[in-house]
């Protein structure tokens, strides 16, 4: 009993650092969209676009780092056009983030078909287990680069928020638009800015989806991160060090149900599938408090009342 | 969601003065969604120029598949029965200023929900197991949307977020019971229900090749439109669209209604599970999910949640579904190919909504504007 327990335990954790990786990148880029007073749910679609350019490119270039670059570049145009929309009057953001959702699912489904067979170079991992004789530790601690990255990414972010005119800036912006105008700030431009560069970091998630884990490109392959990413960022509090402790924590529940196909519990697959999401929702109910805004929320965000 | 609340028809703000003002408001509001139709049309027709096809046979061949002959025309009508249903499971909140976005479950348990309850039935007689199968579908199907709408009325959960994450679980709670509890051993490669026989599935109307579906749908789409336009209770519901603290300021229930809205909508869903379930399949499995929900939600962006534009809305996609298959065959299309040209309806047809209130033509006119 204690055995299978921690048995189900280790893999969870060796899960949690397999499959955050996602959570983590989409969650940092939604954290700067929404700092700066505007939501996007169409970075699913910048998810999904970003892993068929990630393994498309890496197939016809033979260079996986190039796909990375690729999906960033394919996540920041759609996040762009995005923004410059959600900047004409009278047009709603969450509605749009829907469309863009669909659009982007669609590009990627549409020109990823060819895709769906050939296999591409994928980026290798780092090894953090070479003090250890047991194969199975070494394969848990065999971490993705773009992990690596994605701690540092929320590390600047959170520098960035913190110490530097930018990050004041968008901070000022998704507040409250009253001061923005009264210091003369360009709020469109600067929502255009974040929601573009948030999008980018989601089509970096896209990547390791495609390129480390699971490491193919088909049509199922996101399980709606990009959307859970919305509730994940509502959890760190619009924190981005935060961000990747609820990264993790998503991961692990991710992992519980093929944890304990491990130890031989095969009931109920489809409901441990869906433990993510019950996570998501019970973070939403704990954090909602009727009518009261939530502490660390940007005062402009439209899903606040 | 004070933005979303905008696209609802304002309230009795008229300028006495121009007679023509209510013609000026319909005429924009025509003009505004047949430009984004318009300008979906030519991003459209570029990419498919750009791959080297042709947008004429596009055209053609989506309307030879869609409504050029009588047989295509009743497909057309057929698939468009369970998109009027889920696209008011969109409207009925979207009134009241709330996006919800997950009536794909509320369809699948809705059609589950019906199925199992109408098993102990089976052998009795049609008249009793179609009405129990509805109650049953929709009850199921308006629970789950309730749910939602019952989390943003009295926590504050954001409504949108909520129903999608809920969409989520209701699919995983779908697959375990049909793979589980209520699987009939004999379906081996697609785990289905036991069926509801032959005998109490619906058949067509008489004279059409078209099951009931279709009619029950555009009912359900007038009854809507009369409870929100022709009743007080529809018109506390505007109101609490366009201004939420307005209206709790009046003293209107406003939590429970949107609870109402959202438990609505979520049975017109749940009674499209149901129809799919009692008329196509006879049974519950996998072929409920086939993402009428999610299309349901397009349809009511495009009619502006208005119940009656609905109808025209719904019978244009369901088209472009049935000619699907015929653009698949003849021009080598992925199967992706709608839903790209969906996405681009939806993207423009939401940035249509800047135009609203710009064109000096559409305003009214008079002393004092």
């Amino acid at each position: 009993m204690i055995d299978s327990l921690a048995t189900v335990a280790f893999s969870m954790l060796a899960g949690s650092l397999r499959v955050s990786t996602p959570f983590l990148f989409v969650s940092l880029g939604e954290c700067l969209t929404e700092k700066s007073g505007r939501i996007n749910l169409g970075n699913e679609g910048a998810l999904v676009l970003g892993a068929m350019v990630a393994y498309a490119t890496s197939y016809e270039t033979g260079n996986p780092w190039l796909g990375v670059f690729a999906a960033a570049l394919a996540g920041l145009c759609l996040g762009a056009l995005h923004g410059a929309i959600c900047s004409l009057a009278r047009v709603n953001d969450v509605a749009m983030g829907i469309a863009f959702m669909l659009a982007g699912t669609g590009i990627a489904f549409f020109f990823g078909k060819p895709y769906v067979q050939p296999s591409a170079p994928l980026l290798p991992g780092i090894s953090f287990g070479f003090w250890s004789d047991s194969a199975q530790v070494k394969n848990a601690l065999l971490v993705s680069p773009l992990f690596l990255l994605g701690i540092a990414a929320a590390l600047a972010m959170h520098w960035c928020f913190k110490s530097t005119r930018a990050g004041l800036r968008i901070r000022i912006v998704g507040d409250s638009q009253d001061a923005a105008l009264a210091l003369g700030l360009p709020i469109d431009r600067t929502r255009f800015l974040a929601t573009a560069a948030g999008s980018a970091l989601a089509g970096i998630g896209g990547a390791f989806l495609s390129l480390y884990y699971p490491g193919s490109w088909n049509e199922g392959l996101s399980s709606g991160q990009g959307l859970m990413a919305v509730a994940l960022v509502v959890f760190a509090r619009w924190n981005p060090i935060n961000c990747l402790y609820a990264s993790l924590l998503f991961g692990a529940a991710g992992a519980l149900g093929p944890s304990l196909q491990t130890v031989g519990v095969t009931w109920g697959y489809y409901l441990f599938y869906a433990t993510p999401y019950v996570v998501t929702l019970a973070v939403l109910i704990v954090t909602a408090r009727g009518g009261t805004s939530l502490r660390g929320m940007p005062g402009q965000l439209s899903i606040g009342r | 969601m004070a933005d979303a609340a905008t696209m609802s028809t304002p309230i009795a703000v008229t300028a006495d003065t121009d007679r023509y003002w209510p013609l000026r408001r319909m005429a924009e509001a025509l003009a505004a969604p047949l430009l984004a139709l318009a300008a979906s049309a030519v991003l459209f027709s570029l990419l498919l120029l750009g791959l080297g096809q042709s947008p004429l046979e596009f055209l053609e061949l989506v309307w030879r598949g869609a409504f050029g002959s009588w047989f295509s025309l009743q497909n057309t009508l057929q698939r468009a029965a369970p998109l009027l249903l889920t696209a008011l499971c969109v409207a009925l909140p979207g009134q009241l200023g709330l996006v919800v976005i997950g009536g794909e479950a509320a369809v699948v348990l809705g059609g589950l929900a019906a199925t199992v309850v109408a098993l102990p039935f089976v052998n009795t007689s049609p008249a009793i197991v179609l009405p129990v199968m509805a109650l049953a579908g929709m009850a199921m199907g308006g629970l789950w949307i309730g749910i939602t709408g019952a989390l943003r009325a009295r926590l504050g959960v954001n409504e949108t977020i909520a129903s999608l994450v809920m969409a989520y679980i209701g699919l995983a709670l779908f697959n375990h019971l049909v793979e589980g509890v209520f699987r009939d051993p004999a379906s081996l490669n697609k785990p289905s229900t036991f069926g509801i026989g032959e005998d109490n599935m619906l058949g067509t109307v008489p004279g059409l090749d078209v099951h009931p579906g279709t009619p029950v749908g555009i009912l359900a789409c007038i009854l809507c439109w009369v409870l929100i336009y022709r009743t007080s209770l529809g018109f506390a519901g505007r109101v609490t669209g366009g201004n939420p603290r307005a209206a709790q300021l009046q003293g209107l229930p406003v939590g429970r209604l949107m609870i109402l809205a959202c438990v609505l909508g979520g049975a017109c869903a749940g009674l499209a599970g149901t129809i799919e379930v009692a008329a196509q399949h006879g049974r519950a499995n996998a072929s409920l999910a086939a993402g009428y929900g999610y299309t349901g939600i397009l349809i009511a962006f495009l009619a502006r949640f208005n119940p009656l534009a609905i109808m025209p809305m719904a019978v244009l996609l369901g088209g472009l579904g049935a000619a699907g298959g015929l653009l698949q065959r003849r021009m080598g299309l992925p199967d992706a190919t709608m839903q790209v040209l969906q996405g681009l309806i939806f993207v423009s047809i939401l940035a249509s909504e800047t135009f609203y209130g710009r064109i000096a033509w559409f305003q009214p006119r008079g002393a004092g504007k």
